[in-house]
């Protein structure tokens, strides 16, 4: 543990720090473009040169290791002239096009050339200039202004996994980018446009539309995977701008994924902003109260055993309070057929250890072998998968897969052994045979990842206790360590199976609804947001609609209701892990669109039958009576176990990743532009249509 | 002088070593120890280059990439960072002449000029029949022997004008001019002659002893 004296303080730290960090203990800052704390040093941009004494000339203090007894002088006129040197030599080929250049006002060049610029250039010859490079749909480039700090070729080696970015020639000619012209693979690639520290990568989608001052910033949660990624959402007037990741060192660290970020566009397009009836075949525009009159109707026509006749899914971006007041608005109609799981994942509710990622995404770092069943995080959790590379890329932490992936030639931006393709390799795993079983059991920390693609079948409450076997028998589950994790996939999934939203004594579900309604015994389908579903298969059933986006279940409905998207709402989800969050209104919903629960609040006194709570705050209060865990906010801790799963036959088909398209999970993005093209960019899929030759 | 890439219509969808050549790279491969194949790529884009009329097509560089296992990328930066892979097609005879001080100061003008007007092209360029391209290139290391140009893999040294249109008459009649000082003196000895170890009696007695 060196000591050493920064700008007259002493401080002692760690052996391996570097000058820098150690001031920055300090909280002594020192200006850089190259270092950034999460990527490897390059110390190439020379910005953070200071004054160490004895030393012969100053120091990068971002690769300059501590040592005893070190006397370093940030501020000293030697470190003052170095930077206005560095920055003069930064300057002499970066172009004065700050007016028209996106990162304008949040630029660390800008920044910092306030500070150490000579404010006129002594460099009378030509600027070099260089060709803009292509990167993929999403990320716009302009290399001119690139200073080589090659913080974007750390972050796609070492955090993306995707070696696809390098620094290409040499000299004053080094430029970057792919060389081969094609677009990045990676789901991260939004990431790049962040840890740029000046304007020659920035948002495609975000080009030449603001200013970051003009821009009214809400901080919120993500629910495009279940990951709830922390997001702060920027708005200008009622339009949202662009969604940028918010710092939380257990979840998404500072990175966002691109669907979360870039999907933003589809939050403007097909949204349904009225209430719709369907008469005559034809949707027709229609008024809240025409609206709950025609499903009013509808349920007085049922009788007495209304309640055996009526049913309700939700969706996979449902919020917790909305799917609360549908529950108790069908508890009152006297229906028990209700489901939260709309892939028909085999999850039961009763035992929170059996559906959460218990070790936490964070554990991820704290485990020493890990085996995923049936998942594909890379396309289903990025920044789950983002910390399992993280974890890997630290050394020592062998990975199978089981299912889930295409095969052992799928990139999950790690390498893994790919044990087999379905439940009989994990029986293999969980009876010792598989030589994996051993790796796993010699592990002090190992850790199972049980994805929906392994759930979401028929054989799933099988699997899912196959694999609590297989995490008993190798020694996960221990007093210290809960290596047992679910991987959701859908934003709500968690917050309904706490609620409780699943089918009640005698109910159905989701697979019982679906084929009840095309039997004819459901006579009435409530969909709060429920796209992914067969709506082919619905028969006569009448289908009230409630949700933001015009998708596939708008297509079939009776009876629209419309309501506001996840950056629309004060709304609280649970991610994977059962930590509970709110997300944040940033903006309001379009025309007639209302917050969900208001709209089920507002039903109820239609029905005769209203919902014992008026506003927001009362409804919470309600909600963590209910589910007391649901007041403990951003929280974790491994679920109580009891016993979930069911022994029973397996099925011999392999397990299947859920998703296809990652660019195309939900109705947001499949309303986006961005995410259609990137869709047909990278699956070769049709995107939202066929392309015409003429849009690309 | 900036490198330009071939562009895309010229360069081949696909490149394959010869056997022999495979077989070289194998050996180049063999020097290094398990997982750390991928120091082979210097020598066997040589190779690749070397097969392949001495430029580096995007397929060769792919081609090492994935024999080395490694990612596409970093085979690039190694083959745009380093300027004697070529990467556009050069003529049959790649002339490079060195303008460093020492050749400068020697007359390297005059050989530049002599191949400008006896090649009819300019630096960096290619004459139409494809069999010379003429660049300047920094110290070669021969400066003892100033000036010189290196044409393929043979230095000619000790050049004036006229002795550089002599080569370069020979090599366009498909000659092969012998290497190395065109003045006629052997390697780097005195410009006019010995002037130190003249007496070999001195040595042939050392030799019996």
């Amino acid at each position: 543990m060196p000591t050493l004296t920064i700008d007259g303080q002493e401080i002692t730290v760690e052996a391996n720090t570097t000058v820098l960090q150690a001031a920055e203990e300090l909280g002594i800052e020192i200006p850089r473009f190259c270092y950034h704390d999460r990527l490897s040093i390059a110390g190439n941009c020379r910005m953070c040169l200071v004054e160490m004494e004895r030393a012969p000339k100053p120091v990068a203090s971002c690769a300059m290791p501590v040592g005893e007894g070190m006397v370093i002088h940030t501020n000293s006129p030697v470190a003052e002239k170095a930077r206005k040197g560095a920055m003069e030599f930064l300057l002499i080929n970066h172009p004065l096009d700050c007016p028209i250049c996106d990162q304008g006002g949040e630029c660390d060049l800008q920044d910092q050339a306030v500070a150490y610029g000579k404010g006129d250039s002594r460099f009378t010859e030509h600027k070099l200039s260089v060709k803009d490079k292509y990167l993929g749909p999403l990320i716009a480039t302009s290399m001119t202004r690139c200073i080589t700090c090659t913080r974007c070729v750390r972050f796609a080696t070492e955090i993306a996994g995707v070696e696809e970015i390098g620094a290409t020639f040499r000299g004053e000619e080094t430029e970057i980018g792919t060389y081969v012209e094609e677009a990045l693979t990676s789901e991260l690639s939004g990431n790049l446009a962040d840890v740029c520290p000046v304007g020659a990568l920035t948002h495609r989608a975000y080009a030449y539309s603001s200013r970051p001052w003009e821009l009214i910033k809400t901080e919120s949660v993500d629910v495009h995977d279940a990951v709830g990624s922390n997001i702060r959402i920027d708005c200008r007037g009622a339009e949202i701008m662009r969604i940028l990741p918010r710092l939380h060192e257990g979840i998404n660290e500072e990175w966002l994924s691109d669907r979360s970020r870039y999907a933003s566009d589809g939050l403007a397009l097909q949204r349904l902003d009225q209430p719709y009836v369907r008469v005559d075949g034809k949707l027709t525009p229609a008024s809240w109260e025409t609206a709950f009159a025609a499903i009013k109707t509808k349920l007085d026509g049922l009788g007495d055993d209304a309640g055996g006749r009526i049913a309700a899914i939700a969706g996979d971006m449902a919020d917790v309070e909305a799917m609360l007041a549908l529950k108790e608005l069908f508890t009152a109609l006297g229906s028990t057929n209700l489901d939260c799981r709309q892939d028909g994942a085999k999850i039961e509710g009763r035992h929170r250890g059996g559906y959460i990622f218990n070790s936490s995404i964070a554990g991820i770092e704290d485990a020493d072998a890990l085996l995923l069943v049936g998942c594909n995080p890379r396309t289903e959790a990025t920044l789950v998968n983002a910390r399992i590379r993280k974890r890997w890329s630290a050394g020592g932490f062998p990975v199978g897969v089981i299912g889930g992936v295409d095969g052992p030639g799928t990139d999950l931006t790690y390498k893994y052994d790919y044990l087999g393709a379905g439940p009989a390799t994990l029986a293999e795993v969980a009876d010792g045979s598989n030589a994996f079983a051993k790796v796993l059991a010699d592990a002090e920390r190992p850790m199972i990842i049980v994805g929906s693609g392994a759930l979401a079948r028929d054989d799933g409450a099988a699997v899912l206790d196959l694999a609590r076997k297989a995490a008993e028998s190798t020694g996960m589950i221990a007093a210290e360590w809960n290596g047992f994790n679910v991987l959701q996939r859908a934003a709500s999934r968690v917050g309904g199976l706490d609620l409780g939203f699943l089918p009640g004594e005698g109910g159905r579900d989701v697979a019982g609804i679906v084929a009840g309604a095309g039997k004819g015994e459901i006579d009435l389908l409530w969909l709060l947001g429920a796209d992914e579903i067969d709506m082919a298969t619905l028969g006569k059933a009448f289908v009230v609609y409630q949700g933001h986006h015009g998708d596939a279940g708008a297509h079939r409905a009776d009876v629209i209701l419309p309501g506001a998207a996840y950056t629309e709402k004060d709304a609280t989800w649970v991610n994977t892990e059962g930590r509970v969050q709110h997300g944040r209104r940033a903006a309001y919903p379009p025309g007639d669109a209302r917050e969900d629960w208001t709209i089920l609040r507002a039903f109820s006194a239609v029905m005769g039958q209203p919902l014992a709570y008026d506003n927001l705050a009362q409804l919470r209060d309600h909600m963590v009576e209910v589910v007391p865990g649901l007041g403990v906010i951003d929280e974790v801790g491994p679920g109580e176990m009891g016993s979930f799963g069911m022994p029973g036959d397996l099925g011999a088909d392999g397990f299947e990743s859920p998703i296809n398209d990652y660019y195309m999970a939900n109705a947001i993005c499949r309303a986006s532009a961005v995410m259609a093209e990137c869709s047909r960019l990278y699956t070769g899929a049709g995107g939202t249509g066929e392309a015409t030759g003429t849009d690309g | 002088m900036k490198r330009v890439p071939a562009p895309n219509e010229i360069q081949p969808d696909s490149f394959t070593f010869t056997p022999e050549n495979l077989e070289k790279a194998k050996q180049h491969i063999a020097k290094y120890p398990p997982r750390r194949q991928a120091s082979a790529v210097m020598p066997l884009l040589d190779l690749a280059q070397r097969q392949h009329q001495n430029w580096l097509p995007r397929a060769a560089m792919d081609a090492v990439a994935e024999m080395l296992e490694m990612p596409r990328i970093r085979v690039y930066e190694v083959a745009t960072f380093y300027t004697m892979y070529n990467l556009a097609p050069v003529g049959e005879h790649f002339v490079q002449i060195c303008t460093t001080t020492p050749c400068w100061l020697r007359g390297s003008d005059d050989v530049v000029s002599a191949c400008k007007s006896k090649l009819g092209v300019e630096l960096g360029e290619t004459t139409a029949d494809g069999k010379f391209t003429v660049i300047e290139v920094e110290c070669l290391g021969a400066c003892a022997n100033a000036p010189m140009m290196q044409v393929n893999d043979d230095y000619y040294e000790d050049l004036t004008a006229d002795n550089t249109a002599a080569v370069l008459d020979a090599l366009a009649k498909g000659d092969k001019p012998k290497a190395g000082p065109q003045s006629g003196r052997r390697g780097s000895e005195p410009a006019g002659g010995p002037t130190t170890l003249q007496d070999f009696t001195l040595q042939d007695s050392r030799g019996d002893g």
